[in-house]
C-alpha cells in the first residue's frame, strides 16, 4: 500500500481570536481517489478546504493543532507557494478566481505557469492539454469574462489543472451555477476522477457525489460526523436529516419504504442502482 | 375566476444598446393567490421577465399590466409597492447597519408613522422568523439569515406580488427547507408568489403552476405536475427533474406504474401502494 496523498491527523483550527472551527479531524486520501465532503452552511468545510493548501494557516493565521501532510509535505512546513503546485484549489464563484489580467482563455491558462517560470514550450503544451480536460477547445481566443458560469468555472479547473497537481480541490464548485453549468462542471469532474485524478470537492448537490465519490466525510461544527465509503454515509439517513443533509431523494425513499414498511430493500444511493432494486423487487428487470 | 393581478401581453424586450431579443412574445396572466415556478437556462429570458413585472424594466413592445396599470404608464414606485422583487445576493440589497433600519427601510419612505413602521417591521421579521435579531447587524447574519432579511424587507412594504429571485442558490438543505416552507406560508398569508429558480426538488415542493422558458419564449406553462413530468422537454431546456420523477419514469418504461410523483413523500404512497399488492 502507498502513503496516502493526504493525511490528515488531528487537526484542529481556530481563526485567530475566535473560537475552533474544526476539532480533531482525521481523513486519508490515496491516489486516484474521490474524497466528497458534506454538511451544513457553517460547518468548516470550505476552512478544511484552505487547510490542505496551507491558506490555513499561512495566509488566515490562527491556532492550529495536529498536521495535515500532502504528497509527503507538511503543510506547516511549506510555503502556498510551494504547496500550490501539489495542491490546485477551485473556489465556488468562477469570476472571483479569474487573474483579471487576460484577455482569453488560452493567456489565463498560461497565466499560473507564466507566474511559475516554466518554459514556453512547456506552457504551451500544458495549457492545450488542460482546455482540452476541460473541454474549452475552441474558446482559446475568447475573453474569459465571455464565457458562461459552466464555461468559467470549466476554465478556473483548467487553471489549476495546467499546473498537474497532485490533488485537485473543489469547494462547492457548482453552487452558482444553473443547471447546463452544473451538468458541465460535473461532466468535467467525473471524467477526471474516471482517469485517476486524486480529488476532495465539497458538494450539496449529493445525489451527483453519490455517483462518483469514493469516500465521504460529513462535517457538522467542525466536527466529522461520519467518514467512509460513499455508501455506508449516504445510507445513514437518520444522522443526515438530523443534520440538514438530504440524502439521495432515491436513498431516502428506500430507507422510508423499508421502516414504514417492514420492506427489506437494498439501499440505493444512485438513480441507476435504484432503478435495478425497484425493478426486481418489482418483477421485472 | 378573480382578474388576473398581473397581465403580460406579447412582450417584446431588448436590452438598451442590444439588438437581441431577450423576450419574444411573452403571454401569461398571473392570477391573486398563485405560487408560481419560473424555471429554465441562464440567459433564457427569466429575470428580465421577472423584472418587467415589476416596472423594473418597461417592455420594448407589447405591455405590462399591474392591477390594471400599465407598467409604461405609471410611475415605477407605484408599481414596485404592489410587486417587491427580492433579488438573488442579499448583499445587493442591504444597506443599513441594524436588522430593524433594513427592514423600517422601505415602510418610511412610505412616509408611515413610527408606530406604523415599527407594526410593520415587527410583523415582517416575524414572518420569516427574524424576531430578536432587529439590533443585529445584516453581516453578522449567516447566508441562510441574511436572506430572510432581505425577503422581510421587501415584506414590509406589503407588495400583493412578491417575486424570489433564485432563493435557494447557496443556501445549504436547511435554508432550503426554510425557503420552502416560508414560500408556502407566505402563500397562505395571501401573497401571489413568483419564484425564479433552478432547484427542482424546492419547485416540486412548492410550486403549483410551472412556467418554462428558453430563448426568450415560454416553451410550456402548466401545473407543476405536469411541467416536471415532461421529461422530454426538459431534456431538450437540459433540466434534470427531480429524482423521484426520473425513477417513477424509468420504472413505467419496464411497465411498472408508480404514478407521477415529485417528492419522496408522494413517492413513499406510491410504492407503499404497489409493494403492498
Amino acid at each position: 500500500m502507498s502513503e496516502p496523498i493526504i493525511k490528515v491527523e488531528r487537526l484542529a483550527y481556530s481563526y485567530p481570536r475566535k473560537e475552533l472551527v474544526l476539532y480533531d479531524i482525521n481523513f486519508e486520501v490515496n491516489k486516484g481517489e474521490v474524497l466528497g465532503i458534506i454538511g451544513p452552511n457553517g460547518a468548516g468545510k470550505s476552512t478544511l478546504c484552505k487547510a490542505l493548501n496551507g491558506l490555513v494557516p499561512h495566509f488566515y493565521g490562527g491556532k492550529y493543532g495536529g498536521r495535515v501532510v500532502v504528497a509527503g509535505m507538511e503543510v506547516l512546513e511549506h510555503t502556498v507557494a510551494e504547496l500550490s503546485t501539489k495542491v490546485g484549489i477551485v473556489f465556488q464563484d468562477p469570476e472571483e478566481q479569474m487573474s483579471g489580467l487576460a484577455l482569453t482563455v488560452w493567456e489565463e491558462v498560461a497565466f499560473g505557469l507564466m507566474m511559475l517560470g516554466f518554459p514556453k514550450e512547456e506552457i504551451v503544451r500544458r495549457v492545450d492539454e488542460a482546455i482540452k480536460q476541460v473541454g474549452l477547445e475552441g474558446f482559446e481566443k475568447r475573453s474569459p469574462f465571455e464565457l458562461s458560469g459552466g464555461q468559467q468555472q470549466r476554465l478556473a479547473i483548467a487553471t489549476v489543472l495546467a499546473v498537474k497537481p497532485d490533488v485537485l480541490v473543489l469547494d462547492e464548485p457548482t453552487a452558482q451555477l444553473d443547471p447546463i453549468g452544473k451538468f458541465e462542471v460535473f461532466s468535467v469532474i467525473k471524467r477526471l476522477a474516471a482517469e485517476g485524478s486524486t480529488i476532495v470537492v465539497v458538494e450539496h448537490e449529493i445525489e451527483e457525489l453519490a455517483t462518483f465519490a469514493d469516500n465521504i466525510l460529513l462535517l457538522d461544527q467542525g466536527r466529522v460526523k461520519a467518514y467512509g465509503p460513499a455508501r455506508d454515509v449516504l445510507t445513514q439517513v437518520e444522522k443526515l436529516k438530523s443534520l440538514g443533509v438530504d440524502p439521495p431523494s432515491v436513498t431516502e425513499l428506500t430507507y422510508l419504504l423499508n421502516k414504514e414498511l417492514g420492506a427489506n430493500l437494498e439501499v440505493p444511493i444512485t438513480l441507476d442502482e435504484a432503478i435495478k432494486i425497484y425493478a426486481e423487487a418489482l418483477g421485472v428487470s | 375566476m378573480s382578474e388576473p393581478i398581473i397581465k403580460v401581453e406579447n412582450l417584446w424586450y431588448q436590452y438598451p444598446e442590444s439588438n437581441f431579443w431577450a423576450l419574444r412574445g411573452i403571454n401569461l396572466e398571473i392570477r391573486r393567490g398563485e405560487l408560481i415556478a419560473l424555471i429554465g437556462q441562464n440567459g433564457g429570458g427569466k429575470s428580465t421577465l421577472a423584472k418587467n413585472l415589476n416596472g423594473l424594466y418597461k417592455p420594448t413592445k407589447g405591455r405590462v399590466l399591474v392591477e390594471g396599470m400599465d407598467t409604461k404608464e405609471v410611475p415605477t414606485q407605484e408599481i414596485v409597492k404592489r410587486v417587491g422583487y427580492v433579488f438573488q445576493n442579499p448583499s445587493h440589497q442591504i444597506f443599513e447597519s441594524k436588522v430593524y433600519d433594513e427592514v423600517a427601510y422601505g415602510p418610511k419612505n412610505f412616509g408611515l408613522s413610527e408606530d406604523e413602521i415599527a407594526e410593520r417591521v415587527e410583523w415582517a421579521l416575524s414572518l420569516v422568523g427574524l424576531q430578536g435579531y432587529e439590533d443585529v447587524h445584516p453581516y453578522d447574519l449567516d447566508y441562510g439569515k441574511m436572506k430572510l432579511l432581505t425577503v422581510a424587507s421587501v415584506l414590509a412594504m406589503k407588495p400583493d406580488v412578491l417575486v424570489l429571485d433564485e432563493p435557494t442558490t447557496g443556501q445549504d438543505h436547511r435554508g432550503r427547507w426554510i425557503l420552502a416552507d416560508l414560500s408556502k406560508k407566505l402563500n397562505r398569508e395571501g401573497f401571489t408568489i413568483v419564484t425564479i429558480t433552478h432547484d427542482m426538488r424546492y419547485v416540486a415542493e412548492v410550486a403549483k403552476r410551472t412556467i418554462l422558458i428558453a430563448n426568450g419564449q415560454i416553451v410550456m406553462d402548466g401545473p407543476t405536475r405536469k411541467v416536471l413530468t415532461a421529461l422530454d422537454i426538459l431534456h431538450k431546456a437540459a433540466i434534470k427533474p427531480p429524482q423521484v420523477v426520473q425513477l417513477a419514469h424509468a420504472l413505467r418504461e419496464k411497465g411498472i406504474d408508480a404514478g407521477d410523483p415529485l417528492t419522496v413523500r408522494e413517492a413513499l404512497e406510491e410504492f407503499k401502494r404497489l409493494f403492498k399488492k
